[in-house]
């Protein structure tokens, strides 16, 4: 017998993460889906370049002579708004407001959705109780209706946008570190003593990795959408911050005349919810095996 | 079965208890004194406290939230601040108003995803069935104040098929429905995939296709009705999507039902309206809840009861 030939040790994380982009990308959908998000991450990067003036400068010659805004033209490539100001450095500057909010507070539910069901399934008994059947009872109030009713009692902020949409991360994390904690190997960790942190951090957390990603993503797009809708119902980012949604909102009443003022802004949200909405289904597929061959 | 529906039902019942108690937290820690609201603002510190005192917004905690509740299953759901009429009458008289948008959507939503579905799994990885996949990605991904909008423009104000807005005719109808459906449609267009695949793979298909059936034969006998009846049993959970999205197209629409009415007194903070209608949408989302749990069993025989 000659020696065995031992497989090289795959070198850990960094060509995980290489190959996981190189599986994305072969995907067209995902492949779109990156170039979308890349596009509008770019501009609000270099939101300062790329937008040609400043977002709330009132242009003077930015109205026609009756005081209307000026349609997509020449000078001003996407036209103007009612103020006389640029749409699409308002946009590009918007993209920043949306983003940030569809990024952090999709962050923080997850973030929350996960503490909660790993709290719930840790110390069992009345905390698992009293967190699962709160989360049923999130669950029975419509997001949006919730948020708009936080927003008018208290004052709109992220948080709002947050504490709505954590929900079903919650139940998902629950499910999941319920079926691992059953495991086999867990059970035998925590008979030999292993400590709950450890376990947490070196076993539990990495399997439930890729449900948190997958539903961080959508996540993003379910926020971005409900960010959109609430400044657009006048209770979410307030002028004069532009936000996608806020700019629907200042400009809606004349939709018949300046269709651009509902359109841009329109298309920009589509373009930010579909590329991670997308995103988020390309992840699942590649990170989770089931699903495999279900395409 | 019997056991289960009892048991549904005393979950629901405590899901609704939960909801009644949550509201009620809302209301009481308000940094708005609704004494003072009602009262009007030129009114004397002692009309405002003999207010507070019919409120019974002196008593403790618990006390005032057993009085809430007590008049909630009264059907009593306080008097608005600004309209002083009773919040119940208010809703009561838009809400079928709404039901019937929501009967509306339900419509677009299946006419919409299941035929795109079916054709998608007929044509299965083909550019038609990619083309269809993206629309419900795009479907899915479009906030109802945009798609309502842009269909108000293209097919109201340019073409001129559809009244603009307001109630009234099945004309009124077209477009509110079509907006409020567009959503899940997306969803309901993957799912249809999906399970004709599905279904397609199974073996009673097979035997269908073996004993000599036509194609048309094993699809519309065998196939379709095995496909589509679980993902019918399923929209009764569209009720929370339904709930949130009328606010939105409601206002868009100027469709006088509750979420134009949620829309109305957002900016006024007129709070027992706002609570009002979450409570009914919450009771609403309950019961579509139940109703989808109670269905699919009877539907699909498979599905366990727990």
């Amino acid at each position: 017998m000659s020696e065995v030939s031992i497989p090289q040790e795959s070198t850990g994380a960094p060509a995980r993460e290489h190959t996981l982009v190189k599986r994305l990308l072969r995907r067209k959908l995902a492949a779109f889906a990156l170039f979308l998000i890349f596009v509008i991450v770019g501009a609000v990067t270099f939101a300062s370049v790329v937008a040609p003036f400043d977002p709330d400068e009132q242009f003077f010659d930015g109205l026609t002579l009756q005081g209307a805004p000026l349609p997509p033209g020449e000078r001003f490539w996407l036209g103007t708004d009612l103020l006389g100001r640029y749409l699409l450095s308002r946009l590009i500057y918007g993209a920043r407001t949306s983003l940030i909010i569809g990024i952090v507070a999709s962050g923080i539910a997850v973030a929350v959705g996960a503490l909660v069901g790993i709290l719930a399934d840790f110390f069992r008994g009345w905390v698992e109780t009293v967190l699962m059947r709160f989360t049923d009872l999130m669950m029975a109030f419509p997001a949006l209706l919730l948020a708009i009713t936080l927003a008018a009692l208290f004052r709109p902020s992220l948080w709002i946008v947050a504490m709505v949409n954590w929900v079903q991360m919650a139940r998902v994390v629950y499910t999941e570190t319920r079926s691992l904690s059953e495991r086999e190997f867990i059970v035998a960790e925590r008979a030999m003593g292993v400590g709950i942190f450890q376990v947490l951090f070196r076993h539990i957390l990495p399997h439930l990795l890729s449900s948190i990603v997958v539903f961080g993503t959508l996540g993003i797009s379910t926020t971005v959408l409900l960010e959109a809708t609430l400044s657009y119902l006048g209770v979410g980012v307030q002028p004069p911050t532009p936000s996608w949604g806020n700019i629907i909102y200042e400009n809606q009443t004349y939709f018949t005349s300046a269709l651009w003022l509902v359109f841009f802004p329109g298309i920009a949200i589509i373009a930010l919810a579909l590329g991670f909405n997308m995103l988020g289904y390309a992840l699942r597929e590649v990170l989770d095996p089931t699903q495999k061959g279900k395409q | 079965m019997g056991a289960y529906v009892l048991r549904r039902i005393l979950q629901s019942l405590l899901i609704l208890l939960g909801v009644s108690f949550l509201t009620f937290v809302l209301l009481y820690l308000i940094p708005v004194d609704p004494a003072r609201q009602i009262a009007g603002r030129s009114a004397s510190t002692e009309t405002v406290e003999n207010i507070r005192e019919q409120l019974g917004l002196n008593l403790p905690f618990y006390k005032q939230y057993f009085r809430y509740l007590v008049s909630l299953l009264h059907g009593d759901f306080g008097r608005s601040y600004l309209q002083k009429t009773e919040v119940a009458t208010l809703i009561a008289s838009r809400f079928p108003v709404s039901l019937l948008l929501m009967v509306g959507a339900i419509f677009c939503e299946l006419l919409i995803g299941l035929s795109t579905g079916l054709i998608a799994a007929l044509r299965r990885n083909t550019p038609t069935d990619i083309g269809l996949m993206v629309l419900s990605f795009v479907g899915v991904s479009s906030p109802q104040l945009v798609i309502g909008i842009l269909l108000l423009y293209v097919f109201a104000v340019q073409l001129g098929w559809f009244p603009i807005g307001g109630y009234g005719t099945f004309r009124h109808m077209v477009l509110p429905s079509l907006t409020l459906g567009f959503l899940q449609a997306g969803w309901y267009s993957r799912m249809m995939r999906s399970s004709m695949i599905d279904v397609f793979r199974q073996d009673f298909v097979r035997t269908a296709r073996a004993k000599g059936l036509t194609r048309a034969q094993v699809l519309f006998g065998h196939a379709l009705p095995n496909a589509i009846l679980p993902i019918i049993a399923m929209v009764g959970i569209d009720i929370g999507l339904f709930m949130s999205g009328i606010v939105v197209v409601e206002s868009v629409f100027g469709w006088p039902g509750i979420g134009q009415l949620a829309w109305q007194t957002i900016r006024r903070v007129d709070i027992p309206i706002i609570i009002g209608v979450t409570l009914v949408s919450a009771f609403a989302i309950v019961l579509g809840n139940f109703l989808a749990d109670l269905i699919a069993p009877l539907i699909d025989p498979r599905i366990k009861l727990r």
